[in-house]
């Protein structure tokens, strides 16, 4: 991509004056890591071989070493926003400079650990795309410099004045506790994993004590962790899910012990899917989930990050995607459904799958049992693949993939009439094609930004010269040149923009 | 080949037929180490029934023979004016459609059998891992000139995510 001299050069550049360090309650934070390890290692040499007091010695002193560590990498490490990009520097022996381009982050999360909520501090973490695990995070802030910057990045990175307060939102939904909980008791994971304790529970009083320790309570353990698990992903990460809109995007907040507040700027949603878990049919109950790049390699994974929507109905569900893919109206696209040779594959399924296109996604339905929707904006196609097995060949079936950015979301049209298919992944190729020219650009303020979630907002009078007229910076080499550059130079402060109002006006 | 996985203009680019004697030869280090172990142990051991264990590296080489010969031709690509279109595969045959602005990085890499060959495998990459883009045994200068437009293309119509 762009081969910048300063990615490959770390040090040789002077730090600019206004760099930042990080909180200095840092290196406490982190050393307190080192020591729990130094007591959860050493405390079992200890235990078993009764030494009590070299513990006692040794876990103070591998603390000490890892808060000066600690101490070392916090003096050394600074950040600063540098030429519209945000420029990390760290490392004490290898010096690391890292650039993000603003114009391409992807999201920006505010994560709390229940130690951070206690010091009043916040981890920044910043989303892009192809990055292995979170690139940029900046841990630990204070709690105000977090959302300062979060403000700030998110201001640049719409193209817009740097000074912008942070923009107003508008709650669009939150999600009850019972929810969380009755939706926890009716999914698979816990449903198999309470069966499991129950199985194992009346083997226990048939068997008697003795066998029962021998055998059947580690057996009930796998139980014990889906049911946990279950009730910790959906009850305790998800707690207190709110939803809100901004001119920012879609902000997403919940946790109970840690908690995060997600900020997904315009056009970074990639795909959505909705799910319906057998058990949730009765409540009429759908989850919804979103592919957003970077999302898939933070920590914690995809599992946490990616959900748009833990539970909910499924007329809120469209009214989300709607706002997460504008102008995305799932049900109101005509599907068709997949051909009867596909039941040698799908012996019943086959009735449920089904695609469907319109001028802005591709709709794929599947699932019987635990059915499912999948949306696949044409602009956030990232290629298209057909693929046929010798048993489709004989029945003149072919399924294809639109492959976008990892995460839970994959768009398969499975077993579609072969020559249908490959008109469809043609066909798919020229869609997406024609979409990215209409899609949001990176900096999604600028004029040219097309928002048609907000064309009701009043749009604050601005003069910036067209797009068209406006030659490329140099550097930005991967813009989008064939129609709309979208980098155009940002407004200067005396036109200051000003956040647009959110939609909230009644 | 069927009009499903048919080249979308006048024809496919194709492979070197090289790629064929490249691979036949992995093949048969692959199948014929073991081979020959088998037969040593068999003559060793002076036990008749060991030589049956030698027929499923012979079949496997036989088969894997007449499969390569016929699978490096099913390799075809074509450069259209926005995307790259790549199809291969006999029994699981798949064409694959990159549209060049969505194009991340191209790789080209070329192992030493490849290299003594004069051959190279260029990889087109997005930003979806499942994309599937690779085109092998292009001679040298073919996958140079491929990697040079492709960069170029790519460049020219870039969008973002």
């Amino acid at each position: 991509m762009t081969d910048r001299p300063d990615d490959l050069v770390p040090t040789d550049e002077p730090m600019p004056v206004h760099f930042r360090r990080l909180h200095p309650l840092t290196p406490l934070l982190r050393g307190w890591v080192w020591l729990v390890a130094a007591v959860a290692f050493g405390g079992q040499d200890a235990i078993r071989e009764g030494e009590v007091v070299r513990l006692a010695i040794i876990a103070p002193v591998v603390a000490v070493v890892g808060f000066v560590a600690g101490l070392a990498s916090w003096w050394f490490t600074r950040y600063g926003i540098d030429g519209g990009d945000l420029r990390i520097e760290s490392g004490i022996v290898f010096r690391r400079s890292r650039r993000v381009r603003l114009d391409r982050l992807q999201a920006v999360d505010v994560v709390r650990p229940l130690a951070g909520r206690i010091l009043g501090v916040s981890e920044l973490r910043l989303e892009v795309a192809g990055g292995g695990s979170t690139e940029a995070p900046l841990a630990y802030l204070s709690a105000d410099d977090a959302l300062a910057l979060r403000a700030e990045l998110l201001a640049r990175a719409a193209g817009i004045d740097a000074a912008t307060p942070e923009a107003p939102e508008r709650p669009i939904l939150s999600v009850p506790f019972d929810h969380l909980v009755v939706s926890t008791l009716l999914s698979g994971t816990f449903v198999v994993g309470a069966l499991l304790i129950v199985a194992m529970g009346v083997a226990a009083a048939l068997l008697g004590p003795q066998e029962m320790a021998i055998g059947v309570l580690p057996l009930m353990l796998p139980g014990l962790i889906a049911v946990v698990g279950a009730l910790y992903q959906q009850v305790v990460r998800n707690f207190g899910f709110t939803i809100a809109e901004s001119p920012d995007g879609l902000r997403i907040r919940k946790g109970l012990l840690d908690t995060t507040a997600q900020t997904v700027p315009p056009g970074r949603v990639q795909g959505v899917a909705i799910h319906q878990p057998l058990l949730w049919r009765s409540r009429d109950w759908v989850q919804v989930k979103v592919d957003v790049a970077g999302y898939a390699g933070s920590p914690g994974g995809e599992v946490s990050t990616s959900i748009l929507l833990p539970v909910g109905s499924p007329a809120a569900a469209i009214d989300l995607v709607g706002r997460a893919l504008p102008g995305a109206e799932p049900l109101t696209v005509p599907l068709s459904p997949a051909p009867r040779a596909a039941m040698w594959f799908a012996p019943i399924a086959w009735r449920r799958l089904a695609v469907g296109v319109d001028g802005r996604v591709v709709v794929v339905r599947e699932g019987l049992l635990h059915r499912a929707l999948t949306v696949v904006p044409h602009a956030k196609t990232q290629s298209v693949r057909l693929h046929q097995g010798p048993l489709q060949r004989r029945l003149g079936l072919a399924t294809a993939h639109v492959d976008t950015t990892p995460g839970p979301v994959d768009a398969v049209v499975r077993h579609r009439p072969a020559l249908e298919a490959r008109e469809f992944v043609l066909a798919q190729a020229d869609r997406s094609r024609a979409a990215r020219r209409a899609d949001t650009p990176e900096r999604w303020m600028l004029p040219s930004a097309a928002r048609p979630d907000l064309t009701d907002a009043p749009v604050a009078p601005v003069s910036i010269a067209r797009p068209g007229h406006v030659t490329e910076h140099a550097g930005q080499v991967d813009a989008d040149s064939l129609d709309e550059p979208a980098e155009v130079p940002q407004p200067s402060r005396t036109e200051q923009l000003g956040r647009l109002p959110g939609p909230d006006e009644p | 080949m069927d009009a499903v996985f048919a080249p979308p203009g006048e024809h496919w680019q194709r492979v070197s037929p090289r790629l064929a004697t490249v691979r036949r030869i992995s093949l048969s280090v692959a199948c014929g180490v073991p081979l020959l172990l088998v037969v040593v142990l068999a003559v060793l051991s002076g036990w008749t029934w060991a030589w049956l264990l030698v027929l499923p590296f012979v079949v496997a080489l036989v088969w894997g023979w007449v499969l390569i010969g016929r699978q490096v031709p099913a390799w075809g690509y074509a450069e259209r004016e926005d995307d790259l279109l790549i199809s291969h595969g006999l029994l699981f045959k798949s064409l694959v459609v990159v549209p060049y602005g969505r194009m991340q990085f191209v790789d080209v890499q070329a192992g030493p059998l490849e290299r003594r060959y004069g051959l190279a495998t260029v990889q087109l990459h997005t930003a979806s891992p499942a994309t599937d883009a690779r085109i092998p045994g292009l001679p040298h200068a073919e996958a140079a000139r491929l990697r040079d437009r492709l960069a170029a293309l790519g460049e020219a119509r870039a969008a973002g995510l």
